[in-house]
């Protein structure tokens, strides 16, 4: 396809991988933190809401650096993790997933958030006179009403972490097959000469993984307006 | 049946609360803002008093000296929304099987008494209003509850929808013998339904009982609030003319058209602005009815009108909106025995029996 060299399939095949594991991952910490952002107020929500935007803003290197220093095999959270269950992210594929999972943490949160957001409360109050725990509410009235939302959310946050660089290079490096990315091959495609053909049909695939995901999550997001309308 | 006593304040509200509800249909009514919506929400578990006890049926569901707090879920007691808060991703089915619990409602009987058989596939986004108001009462009769609330459930509903639903309401509490508290600012709607009346003033009780005592005591300033509800019994009916007779101890009224059922005592609303009131019997008049009572009380207002309270020959109050003016021409005074008279046409086609 495109005439992509075996190389260059690896990477592309491992950007999917990674931004696949990177979805998985974060789904579940950004229901959880956008339900609590939409839906609770407790102390430290600001602080909260503000450290969950910090991927966003914060240089991404800087990230990746912080990534390093918790998550690698000396620091407290990577050595923990390689004690516990055998499982190392630094130089490793898992790195790469876990250092996009936590640069598209605040697209997916702000997605999630808006979809729960607007679903009318008191549709919940209806549910708990009837009879239904606030788990059962949440699973029956605002896990339906919020799943187009959930799943933008989700596409937004792979089509990130399919182009995410800068934390990535910084915490696991570039290694082909290992966590050489399409973004990570471009890079290095560029230090050296001669590469713009590859670079030309790397960049093509890139464009067209990028906007079919966006597309997605842009139509389901109209489709929540119009349900949300209704 | 139900005894709350709570206090809750939050922004301008200051609400405190003492009352003891019966069974059958009991109307809250109060202006906007007067916290009966707050009211509700407390009792239902969806707003927690600041202090206070409520008690349904003998369970007690709060009690902030003892801790206890049973969470909205496991009251068991159900409510209609103003504006119907159908769930958009179920159809009407799912919906009213939403809070199921096998109880003393059964789904056909349900079904039968609301009329839902035709819409039990179809998406509740299309119904119309009448018919969304029709699948929240059923939805939450269906959770079999010990007490069901309604907060303004015809607010939203034009008219004739109004009129659709008013007598469902009066079934189910019947049919199923649940209690029910039913709050509105129409006062219309509690005189024909309500057993009793709970009024709601700036977060406090104002007055409970029986609607005719209660209803004349509400909306104080406004002329065209003021009400009053007679009882009578049904009398003969005139085919040829379409008029029947009500006899009460302070005389015959004549209404339009023929009163439901055979016997029994009706319910009548006559608005104070209907009211003509005589110091004799007049004659060559269009007016059929005319009620013989003694001036009670007299409510001089800042504004152009004022009220007179007629206490009936038999007991009954009946409210009268008149000027400042034609009270000073007539000279009235308390304790001076007048004539009501009523225009057939003015009062209202909808009567009712008395619950």
């Amino acid at each position: 396809m495109f005439g992509l060299s075996p190389q260059e399939l690896t990477a592309v095949g491992l950007s999917l991988q990674v931004a696949a594991l990177a979805v998985v991952l974060l789904f579940p910490f950004a229901l959880a933190i956008a339900w609590l952002l939409a839906r609770r107020n407790f102390a430290g929500k600001t602080l909260l809401d503000v450290a969950v935007h910090l991927p966003l803003v914060l240089p991404p290197v800087l990230t990746g650096y912080l990534l390093l220093i918790t998550f690698g095999r000396k620091g407290p959270l990577g050595s923990a993790f390689e004690a516990c269950c055998g499982i190392v992210f630094s130089f490793r594929w898992t790195g790469a997933a876990l250092a996009a999972a936590v640069m598209a943490l605040p697209l997916m949160v702000r997605a999630i958030r808006l979809a729960i957001e607007a679903i009318d409360p008191r549709l919940e109050n209806a549910a708990s006179t009837l009879g239904s725990s606030p788990l059962k509410v949440f699973a029956t009235v605002t896990l339906p009403l919020a799943a187009p939302g959930l799943l933008a959310g989700v596409l937004l946050a792979f089509a990130k972490a399919l182009g995410e660089f800068g934390a990535t290079i910084t915490f696991v490096s570039s290694i082909p097959g290992e966590t050489e990315t399409i973004a990570l091959q471009i890079y290095t495609l560029t230090q050296v000469p001669g590469g713009e053909a590859a670079i030309f049909r790397l960049a093509t695939v890139s464009v067209i993984l990028s906007f079919a995901t966006l597309i997605a999550s842009e139509l389901l997001a109209r489709r929540i307006k119009r349900r949300m309308s209704a | 049946m139900l005894e709350a006593s709570v206090a809750y304040r939050r922004g301008t509200l200051d609400l405190e609360i003492d009352a003891a509800f019966g069974s059958g249909i009991t109307g809250v009514f109060g202006p906007s803002g007067s916290g009966k919506t707050t009211f509700l929400n407390l009792v239902s578990g969806l707003l927690r008093p600041d202090r206070g006890r409520i008690t349904v049926a003998g369970e007690s569901l709060f009690d902030s000296e003892s801790r206890i707090d049973i969470p909205a879920h496991r009251r068991g007691i159900g409510y209609v929304f103003q504006d119907s808060l159908l769930f958009p991703h179920l159809n009407v089915k799912s919906n009213l099987l939403y809070g199921f619990r096998t109880g003393f409602v059964k789904l056909d009987d349900c079904v039968s008494l609301l009329k839902l058989e035709p819409l039990l596939t179809r998406s509740v986004r299309n119904l119309s209003g009448g018919e969304k108001q029709r699948v929240a009462i059923g939805r939450a009769l269906l959770s079999s509850p010990s007490l069901l609330l309604m907060d303004e459930p015809l607010a939203n509903l034009d008219a004739p929808h109004k009129r659709e639903i008013l007598p469902y309401i009066e079934r189910l509490s019947a049919q199923f013998g649940i209690p029910l508290i039913y709050v509105t600012h129409a006062a219309e709607e509690l005189a024909r339904i309500a057993s009793n009346v709970a009024v709601i003033k700036s977060g406090r009780l104002s007055a409970y009982g029986p609607p005719a005592k209660t209803l004349h005591t509400i909306d104080a300033h406004d002329r065209f609030g003021r009400i009053s509800i007679l009882t009578a019994k049904r009398g003969r009916y005139d085919p040829h003319y379409d008029i029947t007779e009500l006899v009460s101890p302070a005389g015959s009224i004549s209404i339009a058209g023929q009163a439901p059922g055979s016997d029994g005592t009706l319910r009548i609303l006559v608005h104070a602005t209907e009211v003509t009131l005589a110091l004799s019997k007049p004659q060559g008049i269009s007016a059929r009815t005319a009620l013989k009572g003694k001036v009670a009380n007299i409510e001089i207002t800042r504004e152009p009108v004022a009220f007179a309270d007629v206490a009936l020959r038999g007991g009954e109050r009946l409210t009268a909106a008149i000027t400042r003016k034609a009270l000073d021409d007539l000279r009235l005074k308390t304790g001076d025995a007048v004539y009501c008279l009523l225009k057939s046409v003015s009062i209202d086609e909808r009567w009712f029996p008395a619950p």
